[in-house]
């Protein structure tokens, strides 16, 4: 009974507090400006090791660090983030908005250990009052927990009272889908979205001051991957319901006591208390994987989808491209200008680079968002390192691309932002669960400590003639590439890219569309795994293939790719070499390491202003054509405005609250309440 | 004509609480232009969406071909013969006009491969030039997907813009490139969503004989379109519904005679364009 009520009440609902304190700023954000911000955990980071700073390492007394890192530091970056960035994201398409905040995501990850590096020091950060309990039922609570508890109480309320009784929150639940709306309050637009991401940084910061204490590790990576059971709350509201993400957390909470009730007690046998064991720390993602699928779509899910302005390369000139690319790999191979290092980081960045090309196929083409690609890379090097390298290279391709089909099965009616939400749940369950820390297969633990050796393809096996082999596939991937995109499959992908409702009215079948997408798009990640790990021959691992962790973290591997550019191959013969060179740089030139290390995390969320990518501008540039005569400017659309709300003039109190009721945050689901005036 | 093409059995659709189309029974036959026509948020496109399959009926039955289609997918019911064109606009924006009506002749030929040619499209692709009159099936294995997407360019009336990106094409011109687009898959049933809106009034004359082109091919066209008087003009049987349900079916001149449509929507007066566009906006 004791240790029942410790499990199920107290530790809990301690975590299920931080949660709901977290998911709650993620909602708040999300419902305000339609973004979604992957940022959010790695904000709550940046604040919490803040708070290290100032109060274990300056030693200020604790309660002046909180107040100004929870009053002073992370406002101000709610703030800054609003005016510098947020704001320009107003009519972004969701990939922009999903690229920009996991550039924020990256960034603040690289700044936070720079400005705290990893290793040397292990940094603890004392629970508050640490040592004090008190008696609940002749228990022992710590005082932390109580006051978890009661923050998670006091912000409910606090959020309760300023979204319904303040002039602000009443504007801030209108401008959910209409900026104007929220603008009849008399509270102006920009102020709205500034306050919430103020509030929304608070949030973070406070869960993360919260959590990390009670958590066993105290590193930037682990405290932003917490993010993570925000996420799983806050879709449990359906990231506009605030009561239901409390619940979510608190089913998230409980989820994680279970599992580790289970193993505590050896319930169910040394088996099933070895799973739950190894299944703990996946708990959020696990919720995550399961809300999603079970989440009714929303109707309003899609903003408007941006422009794409790829050119369009004839497969002769790509031909030539490719055959002057190989020719320079083979120079830069053979000729011994450049140094080992290099030509073994290059090596890299080809492998990468064709992980890249699955996202040229997946999103570029096909429209359908996948942060799982650094994953199959993943299940590719392990297929190869258990199978050897030929069975093994097609077998990896072949299981690889079975799994990207199962992996979008469930998530075939996804958009946007559900879809890359529901990926990177996938990619970190396999880093942690299948080939990682806590693998469910024991006889994947050389893979998952990273000293696994895999072999190259025999009589291959020189570094020349294997890094021309990886060359050379990169080539021919490119090539079929291009013949998808100038053939018919690639104009059926990006038709259903442009309009799946028009595809499907011309008899296409959107799921098998998409299966075939996923599929080859995993296959072709799932190929670059492979070589990468044949690349590397010695200690290959999870951290090659890991979203956050380790040299050349997948996350920022994806958003090179995008920054690149994805409508064209040609932005990953770039974005791959690019991508493993930055830290090389770093290495060169010290002054540079930092700017190197933050490169691709500040290059999202520059992707924000330029939305093609980098390659695609410039090329745009040079293709553009003269506007002539005979062909005047297009008149402008008829804009398209939903036609429930405020079609016809200005916008009703009436219609305020039947929006609010549809879309915005509300509180309890059937309540409306006059607007105060 | 013995049965009709398409025929719809009290088919309710609602959101919610609110009922979009209240238990509409409508029917289309073949060679005929069928006019559903009624004010802003009367149900017309989601009564589209629901014979295309985009929207599941809350209840009723619909019947394509003397087949009850009600529950049949949406790629299914377009290869059973189904084509539309979008009130807003569903381009694929990224591609060239050539390009957008090439996907839908590309995907007709995946999923039509071995279909037998109805007698529509036969008559269709003789509209465009393609084929003589007379021809039977068998020469249609000679004609490439290129020539193809040329020709109903050309019958639309759009080869002078077929390289435009379709999200650079004025509303008028990119109407046209769904039209032939959904040309494209050979429908036996026709559905334009408002398709002359944001074309000028010569634009209108030229689309107007093309529906009548279209219709000569034995294909049933349901029109709905603001334009009353082009309606009218147009149509051998015209539908008019109001807050989701049937306030008139029947010939142009019964319905223009109706005391109920009168009152709701095409008022006293005869009617004008600028009372249909005041109607709309209170809509
Ligand atoms: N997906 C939807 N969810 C909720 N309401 C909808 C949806 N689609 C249409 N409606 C509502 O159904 C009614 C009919 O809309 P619609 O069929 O578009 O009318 P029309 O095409 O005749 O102008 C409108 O009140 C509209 O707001
Ligand atoms: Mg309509």
């Amino acid at each position: 009974m004791e240790t029942f009520f410790q499990f199920f009440i107290v530790f809990a609902l301690q975590a299920a507090g931080i949660y709901a304190v977290a998911a709650s700023g993620l909602v708040v954000t999300y419902a305000t400006s339609g973004v979604f911000n992957f940022a959010h955990g790695a904000i709550g980071m940046f604040c919490a090791f803040s708070y290290w700073e100032l109060s274990q390492n300056r030693g200020w007394p604790s309660w002046i660090a909180l107040v100004v890192v929870l009053f002073v530091e992370a406002p101000l970056i709610g703030l800054v983030l609003d005016r510098v960035i947020m704001r320009r994201l107003a009519d972004a398409s969701t990939i922009t908005t999903i690229v920009v905040t996991i550039g924020l995501l990256v960034a603040f990850v690289q700044l936070a250990g720079m400005i705290w590096p990893q290793g040397s020091t292990t940094r603890v950060l004392p629970e508050f009052f640490v040592g004090d309990t008190v008696k609940v039922f002749g228990i022992n609570v710590s005082y932390h927990a109580v006051i978890v508890l009661i923050t998670a109480i006091l912000v409910a309320v606090v959020l309760r009272v300023l979204l319904y009784e303040t002039r602000l929150g009443v504007a801030m639940r209108a401008v959910v889908d209409n900026r104007e709306l929220g603008a009849l309050n008399g509270v102006h637009p920009d102020r709205i979205s500034s306050v919430s991401w103020m509030l929304g940084s608070m949030l973070a910061a406070l869960a993360g001051v919260l959590i990390a204490p009670i958590l066993p590790q105290f590193t930037p990576v682990a405290l932003t991957l917490l993010v993570i059971s925000a996420y799983a709350a806050a879709m449990v509201g359906r990231l506009r319901s605030l009561p239901l993400t409390f619940l979510g957390a608190v089913i998230l909470g409980e989820f994680e006591s279970l599992l580790n009730w289970i193993d505590t007690k050896g319930i169910g046998g040394h088996t099933v208390a070895d799973v739950a064991n190894d299944l703990q720390t996946s708990a959020p993602v696990i919720l995550l994987f399961v809300v999603l699928i079970l989440l009714p779509q929303d109707r309003v899910a899609g903003r408007s989808s941006r422009r794409y302005n790829a050119p369009t390369p004839s497969l002769r000139t790509m031909a030539m491209a490719m055959v002057a690319y190989v020719a320079g790999a083979y120079v830069i191979a053979q000729s011994g200008w450049v140094s080992k290092t290099t030509v073994d980081q290059l090596g890299v960045g080809i492998a990468l680079g064709i992980v890249m090309l699955s996202l040229v196929l997946l999103t570029g083409y096909g429209g359908q968002v996948s942060l799982a690609q650094p994953g199959f890379a993943g299940i590719g090097a392990l297929v190869v390192w258990k199978m050897g390298p030929v069975g093994g290279l097609v077998a990896g391709v072949v299981i690889c691309a079975a799994v990207g089909v199962l992996v979008a099965l469930p998530a075939l009616k996804m958009r946007d932002l559900y879809l890359a939400l529901s990926t990177m749940a996938f990619a970190l369950f396999l880093e942690t669960n299948i080939y990682g820390e806590n693998a469910l297969f024991k006889q994947f633990l050389p893979f998952s400590v990273g000293n696994a050796s895999v072999r190259r393809i025999p009589g291959l096996e020189g570094d020349t003639a294997f890094f021309m082999v990886m060359a050379v596939a990169f080539a021919l991937i490119v090539l079929l590439l291009t013949v998808i995109r100038n053939g018919s499959f690639g104009r059926r992908l990006q038709a259903m890219r442009d309009s799946p409702s028009a595809c499907v009215t011309l008899g296409l079948d959107l799921t098998a569309t998409k299966l075939q997408a996923f599929g080859l798009a995993a296959a072709i990640a799932g190929l670059g795994g492979a070589l990468l790990a044949m690349w590397k021959e010695t200690s290959v691992g999870v951290a090659d293939f890991s979203l956050l962790k380790g040299p050349l973290p997948g996350l920022p591997l994806v958003l090179v790719a995008v920054v690149f550019g994805i409508t064209t191959a040609f932005g990953a013969v770039i974005g791959g070499p690019v991508f493993v060179l930055l830290p090389l740089i770093g290495t060169w030139y010290p002054a540079l390491e930092n700017i190197m290390n933050l490169a691709p995390g500040l290059a999202g969320i520059g992707l924000g202003q330029n939305p093609d990518g980098a390659v695609g501008q410039v090329a745009e540039s040079f293709a553009r054509d003269e506007p002539s005569a005979d062909h005047p400017p297009p008149p402008p659309r008829v804009p398209v405005v939903p036609e429930r709300v405020g079609a016809a003039g200005r916008p009703t109190a009436e219609e305020i609250r039947e929006l609010d009721d549809v879309l915005g945050l509300s509180w309890g689901r059937c309540e409306t309440k006059a607007a105060p005036r | 004509m013995s049965e009709p093409l398409l025929e719809l059995q009290e088919v309710t659709v609602r959101f919610g609480g609110h009922v979009a189309v209240d238990s509409v029974d409508l029917s289309v036959d073949p060679g005929t232009i069928t006019g559903l026509i009624g004010p802003n948020g009367a149900g017309k496109t989601t009564t589209f969406n629901v014979i295309t399959g985009l929207q599941a009926p809350t209840t009723g039955h619909l019947h394509f071909g003397g087949k009850d289609i009600t529950r049949a997918r949406a790629h299914r019911r377009a290869q059973a013969g189904i084509g539309r064109t979008f009130q807003r606009l569903e381009v694929f924006g990224s591609l060239t006009a050539r390009e957008n009506v090439l996907v839908g002749v590309e995907l007709r030929r995946r999923w039509g491969r071995r279909a037998k040619p109805t007698p529509v499209a036969l008559a269709l692709l003789a509209e465009t030039g393609l084929i003589q009159p007379s021809s039977g099936p068998e020469v249609l294995g000679g004609i490439l997907a290129r020539e193809e997407t040329d020709a109903l360019l050309d019958l639309v009336g759009i080869s002078h813009v077929a390289n435009t990106r379709a999200d650079e094409l004025p509303t008028g011109l990119a109407r046209l490139v769904e039209l032939a687009r959904a040309l494209a898959t050979r429908p036996r049933l026709l559905l334009l969503d408002e398709p002359a809106s944001g074309q000028d009034e010569s634009e209108t004359e030229a689309f107007a004989q093309l529906l009548v082109r279209l219709a000569g091919t034995g294909m049933g066209i349901l029109l709905v379109e603001h334009d009353v008087p082009l309606v009218m003009q147009l149509c051998s049987k015209v539908c008019v519904l109001d807050f989701g349900s049937v306030l008139a079916t029947g010939t142009p001149a019964e319905v223009q005679a109706d005391k109920a449509v009168i009152d709701a929507y095409l008022g006293a007066e005869p009617v004008s364009a600028e009372a249909i566009e005041h109607l709309d906006a209170g809509a």
